[in-house]
Protein backbone atom coordinates (compact mmCIF):
# COMPACT_ATOMS: atom_id res chain seq x y z
CA UNK A 1 0.00 0.00 0.00
CA UNK A 2 1.37 3.47 -0.78
CA UNK A 3 0.23 7.15 -2.02
CA UNK A 4 1.56 7.73 -5.74
CA UNK A 5 1.93 11.07 -6.57
CA UNK A 6 1.83 12.38 -10.44
CA UNK A 7 4.79 14.61 -10.95
CA UNK A 8 3.38 16.61 -14.33
CA UNK A 9 6.09 19.01 -15.80
CA UNK A 10 6.97 21.38 -19.03
CA UNK A 11 10.06 22.35 -20.56
CA UNK A 12 12.52 20.54 -17.97
CA UNK A 13 10.57 21.84 -14.87
CA UNK A 14 8.18 20.54 -12.49
CA UNK A 15 5.44 22.73 -12.45
CA UNK A 16 4.45 24.02 -9.27
CA UNK A 17 0.75 22.41 -8.95
CA UNK A 18 2.43 19.07 -8.66
CA UNK A 19 4.50 20.56 -5.57
CA UNK A 20 1.08 21.35 -4.16
CA UNK A 21 0.01 17.75 -4.90
CA UNK A 22 3.10 15.93 -4.03
CA UNK A 23 2.90 18.03 -0.33
CA UNK A 24 -0.68 16.84 -0.83
CA UNK A 25 -0.17 13.04 -1.32
CA UNK A 26 2.54 13.18 1.61
CA UNK A 27 -0.22 14.20 4.17
CA UNK A 28 -2.54 11.81 2.70
CA UNK A 29 0.16 9.11 3.22
CA UNK A 30 1.35 10.12 6.40
CA UNK A 31 -2.76 10.54 7.83
CA UNK A 32 -3.02 6.53 6.31
CA UNK A 33 0.15 5.64 8.10
CA UNK A 34 1.75 4.60 3.97
CA UNK A 35 4.80 5.53 2.46
CA UNK A 36 4.76 8.25 -0.32
CA UNK A 37 5.94 8.03 -3.64
CA UNK A 38 6.04 10.24 -6.82
CA UNK A 39 5.76 9.06 -9.97
CA UNK A 40 7.88 10.94 -12.83
CA UNK A 41 7.17 10.10 -16.84
CA UNK A 42 10.08 11.60 -19.26
CA UNK A 43 12.97 14.20 -18.04
CA UNK A 44 13.27 16.92 -15.99
CA UNK A 45 16.70 19.08 -15.21
CA UNK A 46 15.85 19.14 -11.69
CA UNK A 47 17.45 16.12 -9.74
CA UNK A 48 14.69 14.08 -8.30
CA UNK A 49 16.33 12.85 -5.09
CA UNK A 50 15.41 16.48 -4.21
CA UNK A 51 11.56 15.77 -4.31
CA UNK A 52 12.53 14.00 -0.75
CA UNK A 53 12.01 17.81 0.09
CA UNK A 54 7.98 17.49 -0.34
CA UNK A 55 7.72 14.73 1.54
CA UNK A 56 7.89 11.53 -0.33
CA UNK A 57 10.28 8.58 -0.05
CA UNK A 58 11.15 7.47 -3.56
CA UNK A 59 10.70 8.62 -6.78
CA UNK A 60 9.82 6.10 -9.43
CA UNK A 61 11.03 7.10 -13.01
CA UNK A 62 10.78 6.51 -16.26
CA UNK A 63 13.03 8.27 -17.68
CA UNK A 64 11.54 8.14 -21.39
CA UNK A 65 11.40 11.57 -23.50
CA UNK A 66 8.73 10.45 -25.28
CA UNK A 67 6.98 11.14 -22.64
CA UNK A 68 7.60 14.52 -22.20
CA UNK A 69 5.01 15.42 -25.02
CA UNK A 70 1.12 15.14 -23.37
CA UNK A 71 -0.47 11.96 -24.78
CA UNK A 72 -3.62 10.89 -22.73
CA UNK A 73 -3.65 6.97 -23.84
CA UNK A 74 -0.10 6.54 -23.66
CA UNK A 75 0.44 8.65 -20.09
CA UNK A 76 -2.53 6.61 -18.46
CA UNK A 77 -1.59 3.02 -19.69
CA UNK A 78 2.32 3.51 -18.25
CA UNK A 79 0.56 5.42 -14.62
CA UNK A 80 -1.43 2.57 -14.95
CA UNK A 81 1.44 0.24 -14.77
CA UNK A 82 3.32 2.11 -11.98
CA UNK A 83 0.01 1.90 -9.88
CA UNK A 84 0.39 -2.10 -10.35
CA UNK A 85 4.35 -2.14 -9.96
CA UNK A 86 4.53 0.51 -6.49
CA UNK A 87 0.95 -1.34 -5.26
CA UNK A 88 -0.43 2.63 -4.89
CA UNK A 89 -4.13 2.46 -3.16
CA UNK A 90 -4.01 6.40 -3.46
CA UNK A 91 -3.37 8.36 -6.85
CA UNK A 92 -3.15 11.79 -6.52
CA UNK A 93 -2.84 14.28 -9.54
CA UNK A 94 -2.79 18.10 -9.57
CA UNK A 95 -6.44 18.95 -11.88
CA UNK A 96 -4.57 20.86 -14.28
CA UNK A 97 -4.37 20.81 -17.72
CA UNK A 98 -2.80 17.69 -17.27
CA UNK A 99 -4.80 16.22 -14.64
CA UNK A 100 -7.75 16.81 -16.65
CA UNK A 101 -6.65 14.90 -19.54
CA UNK A 102 -5.30 11.40 -17.80
CA UNK A 103 -7.03 11.01 -14.09
CA UNK A 104 -10.39 10.38 -15.57
CA UNK A 105 -8.87 8.03 -18.49
CA UNK A 106 -7.09 6.56 -15.44
CA UNK A 107 -10.61 6.08 -13.05
CA UNK A 108 -11.80 4.38 -15.74
CA UNK A 109 -9.25 1.77 -16.62
CA UNK A 110 -8.65 1.16 -12.84
CA UNK A 111 -12.40 0.81 -12.14
CA UNK A 112 -10.88 3.41 -9.23
CA UNK A 113 -12.81 6.31 -7.89
CA UNK A 114 -11.65 9.76 -8.84
CA UNK A 115 -12.80 12.88 -7.27
CA UNK A 116 -11.61 15.59 -9.66
CA UNK A 117 -11.23 19.07 -8.15
CA UNK A 118 -10.99 18.31 -4.16
CA UNK A 119 -9.93 21.12 -1.86
CA UNK A 120 -8.70 18.91 1.11
CA UNK A 121 -7.64 15.98 2.76
CA UNK A 122 -9.51 13.06 2.80
CA UNK A 123 -11.48 12.34 5.82
CA UNK A 124 -10.62 8.51 6.51
CA UNK A 125 -13.00 8.38 10.04
CA UNK A 126 -15.25 6.55 8.30
CA UNK A 127 -14.82 5.13 4.68
CA UNK A 128 -12.94 7.86 2.94
CA UNK A 129 -14.55 10.93 1.63
CA UNK A 130 -13.19 14.08 0.16
CA UNK A 131 -14.41 17.24 -0.38
CA UNK A 132 -14.48 18.99 -3.54
CA UNK A 133 -15.45 22.53 -4.81
CA UNK A 134 -19.47 22.11 -6.63
CA UNK A 135 -21.42 24.46 -8.81
CA UNK A 136 -19.14 26.77 -9.56
CA UNK A 137 -17.62 27.55 -6.06
CA UNK A 138 -20.91 27.98 -4.60
CA UNK A 139 -20.91 24.87 -2.79
CA UNK A 140 -19.48 21.65 -1.65
CA UNK A 141 -19.41 18.22 -2.04
CA UNK A 142 -18.27 15.48 0.21
CA UNK A 143 -17.70 12.52 -2.17
CA UNK A 144 -17.06 9.34 -0.44
CA UNK A 145 -14.95 6.75 -2.85
CA UNK A 146 -16.07 3.37 -3.29
CA UNK A 147 -13.10 1.45 -4.55
CA UNK A 148 -10.36 -0.01 -3.58
CA UNK A 149 -7.77 2.40 -5.16
CA UNK A 150 -8.88 6.03 -5.41
CA UNK A 151 -7.77 8.65 -7.25
CA UNK A 152 -7.71 12.50 -6.43
CA UNK A 153 -7.02 15.00 -7.92
CA UNK A 154 -6.51 18.71 -6.05
CA UNK A 155 -7.47 21.77 -7.33
CA UNK A 156 -4.07 23.77 -8.37
CA UNK A 157 -3.73 26.43 -5.03
CA UNK A 158 -6.07 24.62 -2.53
CA UNK A 159 -2.90 23.19 -0.67
CA UNK A 160 -0.31 25.07 0.55
CA UNK A 161 3.17 23.55 -0.51
CA UNK A 162 5.28 22.87 2.31
CA UNK A 163 9.38 21.79 1.66
CA UNK A 164 11.56 21.11 4.37
CA UNK A 165 14.55 18.38 4.71
CA UNK A 166 14.82 15.32 2.91
CA UNK A 167 16.06 13.16 -0.04
CA UNK A 168 14.06 10.98 -1.92
CA UNK A 169 15.37 7.29 -3.39
CA UNK A 170 15.05 7.40 -7.51
CA UNK A 171 13.70 3.81 -8.75
CA UNK A 172 14.26 3.82 -12.00
CA UNK A 173 11.08 1.66 -13.63
CA UNK A 174 10.99 -0.20 -16.76
CA UNK A 175 7.51 0.94 -18.81
CA UNK A 176 7.75 1.20 -22.08
CA UNK A 177 5.28 3.67 -23.99
CA UNK A 178 2.43 2.32 -25.74
CA UNK A 179 2.10 3.89 -29.47
CA UNK A 180 1.32 7.85 -29.88
CA UNK A 181 -2.62 8.45 -30.84
CA UNK A 182 -1.29 12.27 -31.07
CA UNK A 183 1.52 14.22 -32.76
CA UNK A 184 2.51 17.18 -31.49
CA UNK A 185 2.45 20.12 -33.90
CA UNK A 186 3.59 23.27 -32.56
CA UNK A 187 3.84 24.69 -29.17
CA UNK A 188 2.34 28.65 -28.43
CA UNK A 189 3.93 29.73 -25.39
CA UNK A 190 2.89 33.21 -23.79
CA UNK A 191 6.84 33.94 -22.89
CA UNK A 192 7.58 35.58 -19.33
CA UNK A 193 3.94 35.35 -18.01
CA UNK A 194 3.17 34.08 -15.15
CA UNK A 195 0.22 31.20 -16.08
CA UNK A 196 -3.14 32.25 -14.65
CA UNK A 197 -3.61 28.88 -13.16
CA UNK A 198 -0.85 28.49 -11.30
CA UNK A 199 -0.99 32.25 -10.27
CA UNK A 200 -1.11 33.41 -6.45
CA UNK A 201 -1.51 36.76 -7.34
CA UNK A 202 -4.33 37.80 -10.27
CA UNK A 203 -4.37 41.81 -11.12
CA UNK A 204 -8.09 41.57 -13.43
CA UNK A 205 -9.14 44.19 -15.33
CA UNK A 206 -12.73 45.19 -16.55
CA UNK A 207 -14.87 47.55 -19.02
CA UNK A 208 -14.32 50.08 -16.41
CA UNK A 209 -11.02 50.46 -17.90
CA UNK A 210 -12.32 52.07 -21.10
CA UNK A 211 -10.00 50.69 -23.83
CA UNK A 212 -6.63 48.31 -24.39
CA UNK A 213 -4.41 51.56 -24.07
CA UNK A 214 -5.03 52.22 -20.81
CA UNK A 215 -3.92 48.66 -19.67
CA UNK A 216 -0.48 50.18 -18.39
CA UNK A 217 -1.58 51.01 -15.37
CA UNK A 218 -2.88 47.84 -14.71
CA UNK A 219 0.23 45.93 -16.30
CA UNK A 220 2.83 48.03 -13.76
CA UNK A 221 0.48 46.87 -10.52
CA UNK A 222 0.91 42.87 -11.58
CA UNK A 223 4.86 43.49 -12.27
CA UNK A 224 5.46 44.66 -8.96
CA UNK A 225 3.38 41.94 -7.60
CA UNK A 226 4.64 39.52 -9.44
CA UNK A 227 0.99 38.98 -10.76
CA UNK A 228 -0.63 37.05 -13.64
CA UNK A 229 -3.23 39.67 -15.46
CA UNK A 230 -6.53 38.54 -16.29
CA UNK A 231 -10.01 40.19 -17.53
CA UNK A 232 -13.56 39.82 -18.08
CA UNK A 233 -15.10 38.32 -21.00
CA UNK A 234 -16.13 41.26 -22.55
CA UNK A 235 -12.95 42.37 -22.44
CA UNK A 236 -11.65 39.35 -24.20
CA UNK A 237 -14.72 39.30 -26.41
CA UNK A 238 -13.58 43.01 -27.51
CA UNK A 239 -9.78 42.12 -28.45
CA UNK A 240 -8.85 44.17 -25.46
CA UNK A 241 -6.64 41.27 -23.89
CA UNK A 242 -5.98 37.56 -25.33
CA UNK A 243 -8.82 35.76 -25.02
CA UNK A 244 -6.92 33.05 -23.11
CA UNK A 245 -6.96 35.70 -20.01
CA UNK A 246 -10.58 36.02 -19.52
CA UNK A 247 -11.62 34.30 -16.40
CA UNK A 248 -15.37 33.36 -15.71
CA UNK A 249 -18.15 30.62 -16.18
CA UNK A 250 -17.04 30.43 -19.71
CA UNK A 251 -13.33 31.12 -19.01
CA UNK A 252 -11.01 30.45 -16.57
CA UNK A 253 -11.44 29.13 -13.22
CA UNK A 254 -8.60 30.35 -10.83
CA UNK A 255 -8.43 30.60 -7.15
CA UNK A 256 -5.49 32.71 -6.22
CA UNK A 257 -4.45 33.57 -3.04
CA UNK A 258 -5.31 37.39 -4.11
CA UNK A 259 -7.19 38.72 -6.93
CA UNK A 260 -7.74 42.07 -7.76
CA UNK A 261 -10.39 43.40 -9.65
CA UNK A 262 -10.44 46.79 -11.56
CA UNK A 263 -13.16 48.08 -12.85
CA UNK A 264 -15.12 45.09 -12.97
CA UNK A 265 -18.91 45.02 -12.18
CA UNK A 266 -19.22 41.21 -10.75
CA UNK A 267 -21.91 39.57 -12.34
CA UNK A 268 -22.40 36.63 -11.58
CA UNK A 269 -20.83 34.79 -14.58
CA UNK A 270 -17.60 36.50 -13.81
CA UNK A 271 -17.44 35.35 -10.00
CA UNK A 272 -18.01 31.44 -10.67
CA UNK A 273 -14.37 31.61 -12.07
CA UNK A 274 -13.01 33.51 -9.17
CA UNK A 275 -14.89 33.21 -6.13
CA UNK A 276 -12.65 29.97 -4.62
CA UNK A 277 -9.90 33.11 -4.43
CA UNK A 278 -8.45 33.38 -0.76
CA UNK A 279 -8.71 37.25 -0.55
CA UNK A 280 -10.45 39.55 -2.74
CA UNK A 281 -9.78 43.22 -3.36
CA UNK A 282 -12.51 45.51 -6.09
CA UNK A 283 -11.49 48.79 -6.79
CA UNK A 284 -14.57 50.19 -8.50
CA UNK A 285 -16.35 53.80 -8.73
CA UNK A 286 -19.35 52.59 -8.35
CA UNK A 287 -20.41 51.76 -4.65
CA UNK A 288 -23.46 49.42 -5.95
CA UNK A 289 -20.92 47.61 -7.82
CA UNK A 290 -22.43 43.82 -6.76
CA UNK A 291 -18.23 42.89 -6.68
CA UNK A 292 -18.10 44.81 -3.73
CA UNK A 293 -21.08 41.98 -1.68
CA UNK A 294 -17.89 39.18 -3.02
CA UNK A 295 -15.15 41.03 -1.82
CA UNK A 296 -12.89 41.50 1.39
CA UNK A 297 -11.34 44.65 0.56
CA UNK A 298 -12.59 47.54 -1.59
CA UNK A 299 -11.91 51.20 -2.64
CA UNK A 300 -14.89 52.77 -4.33
CA UNK A 301 -12.91 55.05 -6.53
CA UNK A 302 -11.83 56.00 -10.02
CA UNK A 303 -8.96 53.43 -11.07
CA UNK A 304 -7.01 55.85 -13.24
CA UNK A 305 -6.48 57.85 -9.58
CA UNK A 306 -6.43 54.84 -7.59
CA UNK A 307 -4.09 52.20 -9.30
CA UNK A 308 -0.92 54.34 -9.91
CA UNK A 309 -0.87 55.05 -6.22
CA UNK A 310 -1.39 51.54 -5.02
CA UNK A 311 1.51 50.47 -7.43
CA UNK A 312 3.55 53.18 -5.32
CA UNK A 313 2.75 52.11 -2.40
CA UNK A 314 3.40 48.46 -2.84
CA UNK A 315 6.89 49.11 -4.33
CA UNK A 316 7.27 51.30 -1.04
CA UNK A 317 6.60 48.08 0.88
CA UNK A 318 8.71 45.98 -1.17
CA UNK A 319 11.43 48.58 -1.02
CA UNK A 320 11.77 48.57 -5.22
CA UNK A 321 12.45 52.28 -6.40
CA UNK B 1 -18.78 10.42 -40.34
CA UNK B 2 -20.68 10.26 -37.52
CA UNK B 3 -20.38 12.55 -34.78
CA UNK B 4 -22.17 12.01 -30.83
CA UNK B 5 -22.36 15.14 -28.74
CA UNK B 6 -22.60 15.29 -25.20
CA UNK B 7 -24.87 17.61 -23.49
CA UNK B 8 -25.83 17.86 -20.21
CA UNK B 9 -28.30 19.91 -17.95
CA UNK B 10 -27.00 22.60 -15.58
CA UNK B 11 -28.86 24.62 -13.22
CA UNK B 12 -28.78 28.57 -14.61
CA UNK B 13 -25.86 30.65 -12.93
CA UNK B 14 -28.35 32.93 -11.18
CA UNK B 15 -30.37 29.43 -10.19
CA UNK B 16 -29.80 29.69 -6.05
CA UNK B 17 -27.96 26.91 -5.02
CA UNK B 18 -29.51 25.23 -1.74
CA UNK B 19 -30.29 21.15 -0.79
CA UNK B 20 -32.52 19.27 0.78
CA UNK B 21 -32.74 15.60 2.58
CA UNK B 22 -30.27 16.44 5.10
CA UNK B 23 -28.05 18.31 2.49
CA UNK B 24 -27.48 15.32 0.93
CA UNK B 25 -29.84 16.34 -2.68
CA UNK B 26 -29.48 19.36 -4.78
CA UNK B 27 -32.92 21.47 -3.91
CA UNK B 28 -34.22 21.44 -7.49
CA UNK B 29 -37.16 23.22 -7.10
CA UNK B 30 -38.20 26.18 -9.21
CA UNK B 31 -34.57 25.64 -11.13
CA UNK B 32 -34.25 27.05 -14.32
CA UNK B 33 -32.78 23.90 -16.39
CA UNK B 34 -29.89 25.49 -19.02
CA UNK B 35 -27.77 23.71 -21.67
CA UNK B 36 -24.15 23.30 -20.27
CA UNK B 37 -22.74 26.79 -21.55
CA UNK B 38 -19.42 24.86 -23.18
CA UNK B 39 -21.65 21.69 -24.80
CA UNK B 40 -23.79 24.37 -26.13
CA UNK B 41 -21.79 26.97 -27.55
CA UNK B 42 -18.83 24.81 -28.94
CA UNK B 43 -19.12 21.10 -29.07
CA UNK B 44 -22.12 21.56 -30.33
CA UNK B 45 -21.71 24.72 -32.72
CA UNK B 46 -18.48 22.84 -34.07
CA UNK B 47 -20.46 19.41 -34.40
CA UNK B 48 -23.42 21.19 -36.50
CA UNK B 49 -20.79 23.37 -38.78
CA UNK B 50 -19.05 20.06 -39.93
CA UNK B 51 -22.37 18.95 -40.98
CA UNK B 52 -22.73 21.99 -42.65
CA UNK B 53 -19.26 21.60 -44.23
CA UNK B 54 -20.50 17.83 -45.42
CA UNK B 55 -23.49 16.98 -45.71
CA UNK B 56 -22.78 13.26 -45.26
CA UNK B 57 -21.83 13.69 -41.19
CA UNK B 58 -23.92 12.49 -39.32
CA UNK B 59 -24.64 14.52 -35.70
CA UNK B 60 -26.44 12.88 -32.79
CA UNK B 61 -26.76 14.13 -29.37
CA UNK B 62 -26.92 12.08 -26.14
CA UNK B 63 -28.14 13.55 -22.67
CA UNK B 64 -27.61 10.85 -19.40
CA UNK B 65 -30.39 12.61 -17.46
CA UNK B 66 -34.28 12.06 -15.95
CA UNK B 67 -36.93 13.26 -18.04
CA UNK B 68 -36.27 16.90 -16.90
CA UNK B 69 -33.82 17.38 -19.21
CA UNK B 70 -36.23 16.86 -22.26
CA UNK B 71 -36.85 20.63 -22.71
CA UNK B 72 -33.05 20.97 -23.03
CA UNK B 73 -31.93 17.94 -25.70
CA UNK B 74 -35.28 19.84 -27.62
CA UNK B 75 -33.18 22.63 -27.52
CA UNK B 76 -29.55 21.17 -28.33
CA UNK B 77 -31.53 19.77 -31.80
CA UNK B 78 -33.19 23.11 -32.66
CA UNK B 79 -29.62 24.24 -32.68
CA UNK B 80 -29.14 21.76 -34.82
CA UNK B 81 -27.94 17.91 -35.28
CA UNK B 82 -30.60 14.81 -36.58
CA UNK B 83 -31.29 12.78 -33.57
CA UNK B 84 -31.24 12.82 -29.82
CA UNK B 85 -31.00 9.57 -26.95
CA UNK B 86 -31.80 10.38 -23.56
CA UNK B 87 -30.40 7.89 -21.23
CA UNK B 88 -32.72 7.78 -17.97
CA UNK B 89 -30.87 7.45 -15.16
CA UNK B 90 -30.13 11.00 -12.73
CA UNK B 91 -26.86 10.23 -11.91
CA UNK B 92 -23.81 12.63 -10.50
CA UNK B 93 -21.04 10.09 -10.51
CA UNK B 94 -18.95 10.87 -13.20
CA UNK B 95 -18.20 6.98 -14.11
CA UNK B 96 -21.79 6.25 -14.66
CA UNK B 97 -22.69 8.62 -16.99
CA UNK B 98 -19.25 8.17 -18.93
CA UNK B 99 -20.20 3.99 -18.77
CA UNK B 100 -23.95 5.20 -20.22
CA UNK B 101 -22.45 7.01 -23.08
CA UNK B 102 -19.40 4.66 -23.93
CA UNK B 103 -22.16 1.54 -24.29
CA UNK B 104 -24.46 3.96 -26.05
CA UNK B 105 -21.50 4.86 -28.63
CA UNK B 106 -20.30 1.40 -29.09
CA UNK B 107 -23.48 0.16 -30.71
CA UNK B 108 -23.42 3.55 -32.89
CA UNK B 109 -19.83 3.33 -34.49
CA UNK B 110 -19.05 6.73 -34.15
CA UNK B 111 -16.26 8.34 -34.86
CA UNK B 112 -15.88 11.07 -33.00
CA UNK B 113 -17.54 12.27 -29.65
CA UNK B 114 -17.51 15.62 -28.49
CA UNK B 115 -18.00 17.02 -24.98
CA UNK B 116 -17.77 19.98 -22.75
CA UNK B 117 -14.73 21.15 -21.35
CA UNK B 118 -16.36 20.73 -17.97
CA UNK B 119 -20.27 20.76 -16.50
CA UNK B 120 -20.34 24.26 -14.33
CA UNK B 121 -22.26 22.22 -11.65
CA UNK B 122 -20.29 19.38 -11.30
CA UNK B 123 -17.10 20.87 -12.12
CA UNK B 124 -15.14 17.74 -13.17
CA UNK B 125 -13.78 17.73 -16.46
CA UNK B 126 -13.82 14.16 -16.08
CA UNK B 127 -16.56 12.56 -18.43
CA UNK B 128 -14.74 12.78 -21.61
CA UNK B 129 -11.40 10.93 -20.63
CA UNK B 130 -13.27 8.02 -18.96
CA UNK B 131 -15.48 7.89 -22.24
CA UNK B 132 -12.44 7.72 -24.31
CA UNK B 133 -10.77 5.07 -22.23
CA UNK B 134 -14.10 3.06 -22.49
CA UNK B 135 -14.38 3.36 -26.11
CA UNK B 136 -10.44 2.60 -26.51
CA UNK B 137 -10.32 5.92 -28.77
CA UNK B 138 -7.63 9.04 -28.88
CA UNK B 139 -8.42 11.87 -26.11
CA UNK B 140 -7.68 15.48 -26.93
CA UNK B 141 -9.06 18.10 -24.01
CA UNK B 142 -9.65 21.18 -23.61
CA UNK B 143 -9.86 21.79 -27.41
CA UNK B 144 -9.70 25.46 -28.47
CA UNK B 145 -10.00 24.66 -32.20
CA UNK B 146 -10.59 21.70 -33.70
CA UNK B 147 -10.67 20.88 -37.89
CA UNK B 148 -10.55 17.55 -39.72
CA UNK B 149 -9.39 16.16 -43.21
CA UNK B 150 -8.96 12.61 -44.64
CA UNK B 151 -9.42 11.13 -41.44
CA UNK B 152 -6.75 13.06 -39.41
CA UNK B 153 -8.18 15.34 -36.80
CA UNK B 154 -6.12 18.66 -35.80
CA UNK B 155 -6.79 20.02 -32.29
CA UNK B 156 -5.57 23.07 -30.35
CA UNK B 157 -5.57 22.50 -26.92
CA UNK B 158 -4.81 24.83 -23.69
CA UNK B 159 -1.59 24.13 -21.84
CA UNK B 160 -0.61 25.91 -19.19
CA UNK B 161 0.28 29.64 -20.21
CA UNK B 162 -0.30 28.79 -24.11
CA UNK B 163 -1.35 26.47 -26.91
CA UNK B 164 -0.47 23.24 -28.53
CA UNK B 165 -1.69 21.62 -31.73
CA UNK B 166 -1.39 18.12 -32.31
CA UNK B 167 -2.55 15.94 -34.21
CA UNK B 168 -4.46 12.93 -34.02
CA UNK B 169 -6.29 9.67 -34.97
CA UNK B 170 -10.12 8.17 -35.30
CA UNK B 171 -12.03 7.38 -33.26
CA UNK B 172 -11.62 10.38 -30.75
CA UNK B 173 -12.80 11.93 -28.47
CA UNK B 174 -12.88 15.80 -27.83
CA UNK B 175 -13.51 18.15 -25.15
CA UNK B 176 -14.25 21.35 -25.92
CA UNK B 177 -13.41 25.00 -24.99
CA UNK B 178 -13.71 28.60 -25.97
CA UNK B 179 -12.44 29.36 -29.69
CA UNK B 180 -13.97 25.68 -30.94
CA UNK B 181 -16.88 27.30 -32.26
CA UNK B 182 -19.02 30.58 -31.73
CA UNK B 183 -22.36 30.90 -29.60
CA UNK B 184 -25.51 30.00 -31.67
CA UNK B 185 -28.78 31.39 -31.17
CA UNK B 186 -31.58 28.77 -32.02
CA UNK B 187 -34.01 30.25 -35.01
CA UNK B 188 -38.04 29.35 -35.69
CA UNK B 189 -36.77 26.90 -38.26
CA UNK B 190 -34.26 25.02 -36.13
CA UNK B 191 -37.00 25.58 -33.43
CA UNK B 192 -39.49 24.05 -35.27
CA UNK B 193 -37.84 21.18 -37.14
CA UNK B 194 -36.69 20.28 -33.50
CA UNK B 195 -40.22 18.85 -32.57
CA UNK B 196 -40.07 16.20 -35.53
CA UNK B 197 -36.79 15.10 -34.65
CA UNK B 198 -36.48 11.39 -32.81
CA UNK B 199 -35.87 11.72 -29.81
CA UNK B 200 -35.20 8.25 -27.67
CA UNK B 201 -35.01 7.28 -24.14
CA UNK B 202 -32.95 4.62 -23.51
CA UNK B 203 -33.11 2.50 -20.25
CA UNK B 204 -29.44 2.46 -18.17
CA UNK B 205 -27.15 -0.11 -18.94
CA UNK B 206 -25.78 -1.63 -15.86
CA UNK B 207 -23.14 -0.56 -13.91
CA UNK B 208 -21.39 0.31 -10.39
CA UNK B 209 -21.26 3.77 -9.20
CA UNK B 210 -16.90 4.28 -8.21
CA UNK B 211 -18.70 7.47 -5.76
CA UNK B 212 -21.14 8.67 -4.31
CA UNK B 213 -22.05 12.41 -2.89
CA UNK B 214 -22.32 11.85 1.19
CA UNK B 215 -23.32 15.37 1.42
CA UNK B 216 -23.17 18.90 0.57
CA UNK B 217 -21.86 21.98 2.14
CA UNK B 218 -22.23 25.72 1.54
CA UNK B 219 -19.07 27.32 2.10
CA UNK B 220 -18.33 29.93 4.97
CA UNK B 221 -19.95 33.41 4.20
CA UNK B 222 -17.79 36.25 3.06
CA UNK B 223 -17.76 38.40 6.40
CA UNK B 224 -18.28 41.72 4.70
CA UNK B 225 -16.36 43.96 2.55
CA UNK B 226 -13.73 46.19 4.17
CA UNK B 227 -14.10 49.54 2.32
CA UNK B 228 -10.66 52.19 2.11
CA UNK B 229 -10.98 55.55 1.67
CA UNK B 230 -9.99 56.41 -2.53
CA UNK B 231 -7.43 58.81 -0.93
CA UNK B 232 -5.90 56.54 1.90
CA UNK B 233 -4.29 53.51 -1.02
CA UNK B 234 -1.73 53.20 1.68
CA UNK B 235 -4.17 51.70 4.53
CA UNK B 236 -5.21 48.89 1.69
CA UNK B 237 -1.45 48.08 1.02
CA UNK B 238 -1.14 47.99 5.19
CA UNK B 239 -4.41 45.57 5.66
CA UNK B 240 -3.18 43.38 3.06
CA UNK B 241 0.11 42.89 4.21
CA UNK B 242 -0.56 42.77 7.84
CA UNK B 243 -4.04 41.44 7.88
CA UNK B 244 -4.46 39.81 5.20
CA UNK B 245 -1.09 38.49 4.60
CA UNK B 246 -1.60 38.56 0.84
CA UNK B 247 1.18 40.28 -0.43
C1 LIG C 1 -24.03 32.74 -20.09
C2 LIG C 1 -23.08 33.86 -19.78
C3 LIG C 1 -21.75 33.54 -19.48
C4 LIG C 1 -20.86 34.56 -19.15
N1 LIG C 1 -19.57 34.24 -18.82
C5 LIG C 1 -18.74 35.23 -18.37
C6 LIG C 1 -17.41 34.92 -17.92
O1 LIG C 1 -16.96 33.77 -17.98
N2 LIG C 1 -16.64 35.93 -17.46
C7 LIG C 1 -17.08 37.24 -17.39
O2 LIG C 1 -16.32 38.11 -16.94
N3 LIG C 1 -18.30 37.55 -17.83
C8 LIG C 1 -19.14 36.59 -18.32
N4 LIG C 1 -20.38 36.92 -18.77
C9 LIG C 1 -20.73 38.36 -18.86
C10 LIG C 1 -21.16 38.95 -17.54
O3 LIG C 1 -22.54 38.72 -17.33
C11 LIG C 1 -20.91 40.47 -17.53
O4 LIG C 1 -21.59 41.05 -18.62
C12 LIG C 1 -19.44 40.84 -17.60
O5 LIG C 1 -18.69 40.12 -16.62
C13 LIG C 1 -19.27 42.32 -17.37
O6 LIG C 1 -17.94 42.70 -17.59
P1 LIG C 1 -17.33 43.97 -16.86
O7 LIG C 1 -17.55 43.87 -15.41
O8 LIG C 1 -15.93 44.13 -17.36
O9 LIG C 1 -18.17 45.16 -17.52
P2 LIG C 1 -19.36 46.04 -16.93
O10 LIG C 1 -20.46 45.22 -16.43
O11 LIG C 1 -19.64 47.05 -17.98
O12 LIG C 1 -18.74 46.74 -15.67
C14 LIG C 1 -17.76 47.73 -15.70
C15 LIG C 1 -17.54 48.20 -14.27
O13 LIG C 1 -16.49 49.15 -14.24
C16 LIG C 1 -16.84 50.18 -13.35
N5 LIG C 1 -16.09 51.39 -13.77
C17 LIG C 1 -16.33 52.19 -14.84
N6 LIG C 1 -15.40 53.15 -14.91
C18 LIG C 1 -14.56 52.96 -13.88
C19 LIG C 1 -13.40 53.66 -13.41
N7 LIG C 1 -12.91 54.74 -14.06
N8 LIG C 1 -12.80 53.20 -12.30
C20 LIG C 1 -13.27 52.10 -11.63
N9 LIG C 1 -14.35 51.42 -12.04
C21 LIG C 1 -14.99 51.85 -13.14
C22 LIG C 1 -18.32 50.32 -13.45
O14 LIG C 1 -18.86 50.89 -12.25
C23 LIG C 1 -18.76 48.87 -13.65
O15 LIG C 1 -19.04 48.24 -12.40
C24 LIG C 1 -21.28 35.92 -19.14
C25 LIG C 1 -22.62 36.21 -19.47
C26 LIG C 1 -23.51 35.21 -19.79
C27 LIG C 1 -24.94 35.58 -20.10
N1 LIG D 1 -25.28 13.67 -17.72
C1 LIG D 1 -24.60 13.90 -18.85
N2 LIG D 1 -25.11 13.54 -20.05
C2 LIG D 1 -24.43 13.77 -21.20
N3 LIG D 1 -23.22 14.36 -21.23
C3 LIG D 1 -22.67 14.74 -20.06
C4 LIG D 1 -23.32 14.54 -18.82
N4 LIG D 1 -22.53 15.03 -17.84
C5 LIG D 1 -21.42 15.53 -18.44
N5 LIG D 1 -21.51 15.36 -19.79
C6 LIG D 1 -20.52 15.79 -20.81
O1 LIG D 1 -19.22 15.74 -20.26
C7 LIG D 1 -18.63 17.03 -20.21
C8 LIG D 1 -17.75 17.16 -18.98
O2 LIG D 1 -18.52 17.00 -17.82
P1 LIG D 1 -17.87 16.87 -16.35
O3 LIG D 1 -16.90 15.76 -16.41
O4 LIG D 1 -19.03 16.60 -15.45
O5 LIG D 1 -17.24 18.20 -16.06
C9 LIG D 1 -19.82 18.00 -20.28
O6 LIG D 1 -19.43 19.24 -20.80
C10 LIG D 1 -20.78 17.23 -21.20
O7 LIG D 1 -20.43 17.39 -22.56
Amino acid sequence: MSVLIYIDHTDGHIKKSSFEALTYGADVAKQLGVPAHGLLLGTVSTPLTELGKYGINTVHHVANEAFNTLDAQVHTQAIADAVQQAGATVVVFSQNQTGKAVAPRLSARLKAGLVAGAIALPDTSNGFTVKKSVFSGKAIAKVSVNTAIKIISINPNSYKTVATEGTATVNNLAITPAAATTKLVSVNKVTGDVPLTEAEVVVSGGRGLKGPENWGILLDLAQVLGAATACSRPVGDAHWRPHHEHVGQTGVQIAPNLYIAIGISGAIQHLAGVNRSKVIVVINKDPEAPFFKAADYGIVGDAFEVLPKLTEEIKKLKGVA
Amino acid sequence: MKILVCVSKTPDTTSKIAFKNGNTQFEDAGVQWIINPYDEWYALVRAIELKEADASVAVHLITVAGADAEPIIRKALALGGDEAVRINIDSNDSYTIAYQIAEYAKTGGYDLIFTGKETIDYNGSAIGGMVAELTNSAYVSLATKFDIAGGQATVTREIEGGEETVTTQLPLVVSCAKGVAEQRIPNMRGIMAARTKPLKTVEPFAVDALTTVAEYELPPAKTGVKLVPADNVAELVKLLHEEAKAI
